[in-house]
């Protein structure tokens, strides 16, 4: 069975829920309308249309948009090769929506991660932790407010927290900006 | 005279019930012990948290992140050329096939991974099967240390030489080759290289087969290896296990042939499986698909548009002057070229917005390259779906059991890198 009819029966089965499919490159993408029914539609997906292997989750900071989040899954069946991606958006004043670790194990750590770099919060997660930044990390370092230089945190001596983490790097410059420090990505800060 | 001898092997279940029994008298409270980061047998920055009774295993709560660099975060503030060598600091033992990985990602994205050149289609087959073979030996030989087998280290370490001689060759570097380019190579095969490749091929089987002859038959291996933390194929699949170990429980799935991409369907391989799932199967599958990719070399060797020289001329590069740098000669004789080169130095290529998911399969499983992008030189979000991060993942289901001893076998059999892990 083609990816595209696949996401055609999750769309009749779910109905205004979902939206799209949206294809780019051959890929199929589509849109849960809530967030909250995430957990139903991947069970749905893994079950009845044979999405048994979870690749990845990953996440989008849509910075000074509304709403912020955006959480894609990407599904696979080993079965029938096809893939696709579930994409939701969650507000900034949430920041929270249910776990798939009750669908596919491997959301785990792919669900702390998230957590991790974006705060994003998994609810019903088992073990929702830091996993990559140590625990009581006061900031989550992917989000696009959060600066490439870093800040400066507790720990002094163990984590990093001067500024210019590679002097001379090859970030690059924006082109157009006023002067070399609007176009330095390192010393923008998107607070200011 | 008997000349086949039966190897008994007792199953895990079966050395646990026994270990439990001799540690009747002295088991008491649980001890909590920290392995790593620094320890030998984590092969890089691993730290796991173990609760023991007695020599018993009874939670194991791996730590990861003590390598992590923000190279997601890196990403989204340089062109896409620019990420390139920070593709070789992911699995930095294969750091060919991470920029192969990384340049098909990229491609998919601009539209143009069907318009490369064969030759060029080759030459990155090439790159990702010798960095396949380095890994794994790498894996197996660094597994067998573990395990008190010294020899097999020292031996695959002078195979590794001559792949890394290999990768000197067409990429100035070793280690950190940076050897792709997005939309191309960065240069074509240096003269006599294919002669070398092949020279390598035909000696990389007599020493594999030593390495074997070491191993694979090997009493005291094989009682430690064999039936030890057994990865069902529910497990494998559940846990988003992927690479040898996922194909070492039995599931046959291989990105080079489930979801073909370079010039891979017209080559011949098999895809080995396991059928346990346990540390011996795992390893058996590596042993595999080091053959295989030889096999796929070997028929790049004979196949390759242009042949050793490239007397025809085939291109290696997408003939794109706004994906790929223009010939010096041109940039500084013509003006179109000189705008090219300048508009992809300082701003990058111009990709569509859009989203895009590839994965590739890496000696130590899928790895993936998600691309937001929101137009311009530079991605809005790139995440890097790490086969080490996930495969770790699997630790705490495993580990409660096992004896401390057999931690070393199981991480070894697991075959992860920190850096590609913890990204």
């Amino acid at each position: 069975m083609l990816p595209s009819e696949l996401a055609q029966k999750l769309k009749t089965r779910f109905g205004d829920l979902i939206s799209g499919p949206a294809e780019f490159r051959g890929e199929i993408t589509l849109k849960i309308a809530d967030a909250e029914k995430i957990v139903e539609v991947c069970r749905y997906a893994k079950n009845n249309l044979d999405f048994n292997y979870l690749v990845d989750i990953s996440s989008v900071d849509n910075y000074g948009e509304d709403p912020r989040w955006t959480v894609v899954y990407h599904l696979r069946g080993l079965t029938h090769g096809g893939e696709l991606r579930l994409k939701t958006d969650v507000g900034e004043e949430k920041s929270e929506l249910p776990t798939v670790t009750t669908v596919w194990k491997t959301a785990d750590w792919h669900e702390r991660e998230i957590y991790d770099m974006m705060g994003i919060r998994f609810r019903g997660h088992p073990d929702l932790r830091r996993i990559l930044m140590w625990e009581g990390y006061p900031y989550f370092p992917l989000r696009k407010d959060f600066p490439l230089a870093g800040k400066p945190s507790e720990l002094p001596g163990v984590a990093f927290t001067q500024p210019a983490p590679l002097e001379g790097g090859p970030f690059i410059t924006v082109a157009g900006g006023e002067d070399a420090i609007h176009r330095e990505p390192r010393v923008r800060n998107p607070e200011e | 005279m008997a000349t086949v001898q039966d190897i008994e092997i007792r199953d895990s279940a079966a050395r646990t019930a026994q270990a439990a029994d001799e540690l009747q008298d002295v088991q008491g409270d649980k001890m909590v012990l920290n392995m790593g980061p620094s320890h030998p047998a984590t092969h890089g920055v691993l730290r796991i948290v173990l609760e023991l009774d007695g020599e018993i295993i009874t939670r194991a709560d791996p730590d990861v992140g003590y390598l992590h660099r923000g190279d997601e975060k890196i990403a989204e503030n340089m062109t896409y050329t620019q990420f390139i060598p920070y593709t070789d600091r992911l699995d930095y033992l294969a750091p060919l096939a991470n920029n192969v990985a990384y340049a098909l990602a990229v491609e998919k994205l601009l539209g143009i991974e069907k318009d490369l050149p064969l030759r060029c289609q080759y030459i990155r087959v090439m790159c990702a099967e010798l960095a396949r073979i380095s890994a794994h030996l790498l894996g197996l030989g660094a597994f067998a240390m573990d395990m008190g087998a010294v020899t097999v280290f020292l031996l695959i370490f002078t195979e590794r030489e001559k792949i890394y001689n290999l990768a000197e060759a067409i990429s100035g570097a070793r280690f950190t080759t940076s050897y792709t380019r997005i939309g191309g190579v960065m240069r074509d095969l240096p003269p006599g290289w294919l002669d070398q490749c092949q020279k390598f091929c035909d000696e990389f089987i007599p020493a594999l087969s030593e390495v074997e002859t070491l191993l694979t038959r090997n009493r005291i291996w094989v009682d430690r290896v064999r039936n030890l933390a057994v990865i069902s194929r529910a497990d494998a699949v559940d846990y988003g296990l992927s690479g040898p170990n996922l194909r070492g429980s039995g599931v046959e799935w291989d990105l080079r042939k489930n979801q073909p991409y370079l010039c891979y369907p017209d080559l011949e391989f098999d895809i080995p499986t396991g059928s346990i799932g346990d540390c011996y199967d795992r390893y058996l599958v590596r042993m595999e698909e080091m053959r295989q990719s030889v096999r796929i070399l070997q028929q790049c060797i004979q196949k390759i548009p242009g042949g050793a020289d490239n007397k025809t001329n085939e291109l290696v590069n997408v003939p794109d002057g706004k994906v790929v740098l223009p010939p010096k000669q041109k940039v500084m004789t013509k003006m179109e070229e000189l705008i090219h080169q300048f508009i992809l130095v300082t701003q990058g290529m111009n990709c569509p917005p859009g989203e895009i998911y590839f994965g590739h399969e890496n000696p130590k499983g899928e790895l993936g390259f998600y691309i937001n992008s929101r137009g311009g030189g530079t991605p809005y979000r790139m995440k890097i779906r790490a086969p080490s991060f996930v495969n770790l993942s699997i630790i705490p289901k495993i580990f409660p059991g096992c004896l401390i001893s057999d931690t070393v076998a199981i991480l070894g059999s697991l075959d992860f890198v920190m850096g590609e892990c913890d990204r």
